[in-house]
């Protein structure tokens, strides 16, 4: 009844990500901090980046609100980036637009990325990339600003 | 007004599948599936007619209008003016009270920029009552586009006016005992939609009207939902300012337009100024035309004009009051088959007044995004986010909605199609 696009859209990962996201919940201290909203829809994160004494990244903590793709996608960020040196997190930022702008041409490298590689699909549909790389584009925003 | 519809004959099955096939757009694929275009509410299609009149003028009369003496530019300066006239008469106005704008935002930008400008100096004696200061006060609404609220924000903050918001009830009804207490001797301004574009529900604009009246306050209507889709009479309504735009009526992007009374216009300074809208200029200074070419600086969009007025010709044929009707049952069909899917919450379908063919909604625990994109995969075509009204979507506790809306040329099969839609969309987050 769906076409198979949607189906790759959705996959069961995504939605699981969707309702029972990864690292959700602001936290204290203050961390490098983000906040990107997407003016079309009105979707919106909050989202820390904790750094260890070592300079890797100890935790991804966020809130916010927005489709099943926006809150997957920052879950799946979350997850992957975890216990990561900030530049392999940057590698992985660009790697992901990369793929994500390419309008289905870019299959997402699943080795760099891991799971967030099942976010392929959302660069087919090119109203929903923003709604996917909004987490990304506040991690690298935060991790900008120190 | 609108109560007329209800005792009109609505436009029977074989009419609308006939002017359907004045709109080829409507039989296209969409994803494999045959379109089903429910987002009228942001842009309409538009007729053959509509784009063989701009195509037909650019073939035989295209000139610059209001300015060269040759034979071609006489006859395009006519088609143009008739094209006012017609525009003027489908929102029971006289020609000179329309004035030309890109868009209904730019005609509220006018109003609320020629007044800044009388606020600044601007326009001599005339003006003098048009001069918003600390304590004057303009008063719009919870619900409105953001098109009719960010202008007078704007506006309030350039003059020191202070900005009042008549707020919404629960159901996301004006609150009429506020818009009593709010409206007063210090009003200036009354900023209203007759429809809004979230909950389709037409506004009780005539109390309003009175209420602004009683305080001898000028009156701007949003007519953008309304004119499209109902019959409307702006000097039965006595406003003193209403905007229409184009694309939402048939007609082209690009053009919209501003009614306003003719003596308010004639005391107005211009807002964009320039070419075409002056009469003698000196390297300091310059006198303006009468409007409403006082308000049309530069080139004017004449091939959308005369589309624009085709439009209107087409919705006269048709006829409003059946258009009305026919929105209206449509309008229903989509609140009562919509609401009554289990976690389905139709925003404004506990308020008592009458609607057009337009409903939002939220979905428990699904983003509107999702829901649209499970229907757009399906070929149906609805509006998702806050539809340019986030004031109202916060009142109502959510960031963001779906949108189906109708037109003329909308069959009961494409409202039960997305009734369907929704539901399976639903099944399809909720089963796995």
């Amino acid at each position: 009844m769906t076409s198979s696009d949607l189906q790759g859209l959705y996959q069961e990962l995504i939605l699981d990500h969707s309702r029972a996201p990864y690292g959700y919940g602001l936290r204290e201290p203050i961390a490098a901090q983000s906040h990107q909203l997407n003016p079309t829809c009105g979707d919106e994160i909050t989202l820390q980046m904790h750094r260890a004494p070592d300079g890797t990244i100890e935790a991804v903590a966020w809130e916010g609100h927005g489709c099943a793709i926006s809150q997957a996608s920052a879950s799946l960020f979350a997850e992957l980036v975890e216990g990561m040196p900030e530049d392999e997190v940057i590698k992985r930022i660009d790697a992901f637009r990369e793929a994500m702008r390419s309008r289905g041409r870019i299959e997402p490298d699943a080795e760099l990325l891991g799971d967030a590689a099942a976010l392929g699909g959302v660069s087919k549909y090119v109203a929903r990339v923003k709604c996917a790389m909004l987490a990304w584009v506040a991690a690298e925003d935060a991790l900008r600003k120190g | 007004m609108h109560n007329t519809a209800s005792i009109v004959d609505t436009l029977t099955e074989a009419e609308v599948l006939r002017l359907r096939e004045d709109f080829p757009i409507l039989q296209t694929e969409v994803n494999g599936h045959p379109l089903v275009y429910l987002d009228s509410g942001a842009t309409a299609q538009r007729p053959l007619g509509v784009l063989d009149a701009e195509r037909d003028y650019l073939l035989n009369l295209n000139a610059a209008v209001h300015r060269g003496a040759h034979t071609l530019a006489a006859e395009a300066t006519d088609a143009f003016e008739d094209a006012r006239e017609t525009v003027a008469r489908f929102v029971g106005a006289d020609a000179d009270e329309i004035v030309w704008t890109s868009n209904a935002t730019e005609a509220v930008n006018l109003v609320a920029y020629s007044l800044s400008n009388a606020s600044a100096g601007r326009g001599g004696a005339e003006a003098d009552r048009l001069r918003l200061g600390e304590g004057d006060e303009i008063v719009t609404t919870e619900m409105e586009h953001h098109a009719n609220l960010i202008p007078w924000q704007e506006l309030a903050a350039r003059t020191g006016a202070t900005l009042r918001v008549i707020p919404l009830d629960d159901d996301g009804a004006l609150r009429m005992e506020e818009a009593a207490r709010l409206i007063g001797p210090r009003t200036r301004i009354v900023a209203v939609t007759h429809v809004s574009n979230v909950l389709g529900v037409i506004n009780p604009i005539e109390e309003v009207i009175a209420l602004a009246r009683e305080a001898g306050a000028m009156v701007l209507l949003d007519a953008c939902q309304s004119a499209p889709h109902l019959p409307l009479d702006l000097h039965a309504l006595d406003v003193d300012f209403a905007v229409l735009s184009g694309h939402k009526m048939l007609g082209p992007t690009g053009i919209g337009a501003l009614y306003g009374r003719r003596d308010l216009l004639e005391a107005m300074p211009p807002f964009l100024t320039g070419g075409s809208m002056i009469t003698t200029v000196t390297t300091t200074e310059a006198a303006y035309l009468p409007p409403p070419q006082r308000f049309e600086a530069g080139t004017q969009r004449v091939s959308q004009a005369i589309a624009l007025a085709a439009a209107v010709r087409y919705l006269e044929q048709v006829g409003m009051p059946r258009i009305a009707a026919h929105e209206a049952e449509l309008g229903a069909l989509l609140v009562d088959g919509l609401g009554a899917i289990d976690g389905v919450r139709v925003l404004g379908s506990g308020i008592a007044r009458p609607r057009v063919g337009l409903a939002s909604f939220d979905v428990a625990g699904i983003h509107a995004h999702d829901i649209g994109q499970i229907l757009d995969d399906a070929g149906i075509a609805v509006r998702v986010g806050h539809h340019c009204a986030q004031p109202l979507h916060r009142r109502l506790g959510i960031t963001a909605s779906t949108r189906a809306s109708t037109y003329l040329y909308t069959t009961r099969d494409e409202v039960d199609a997305v009734i369907a839609g929704v539901a399976r969309a639903i099944d399809f987050f909720r089963r796995r």
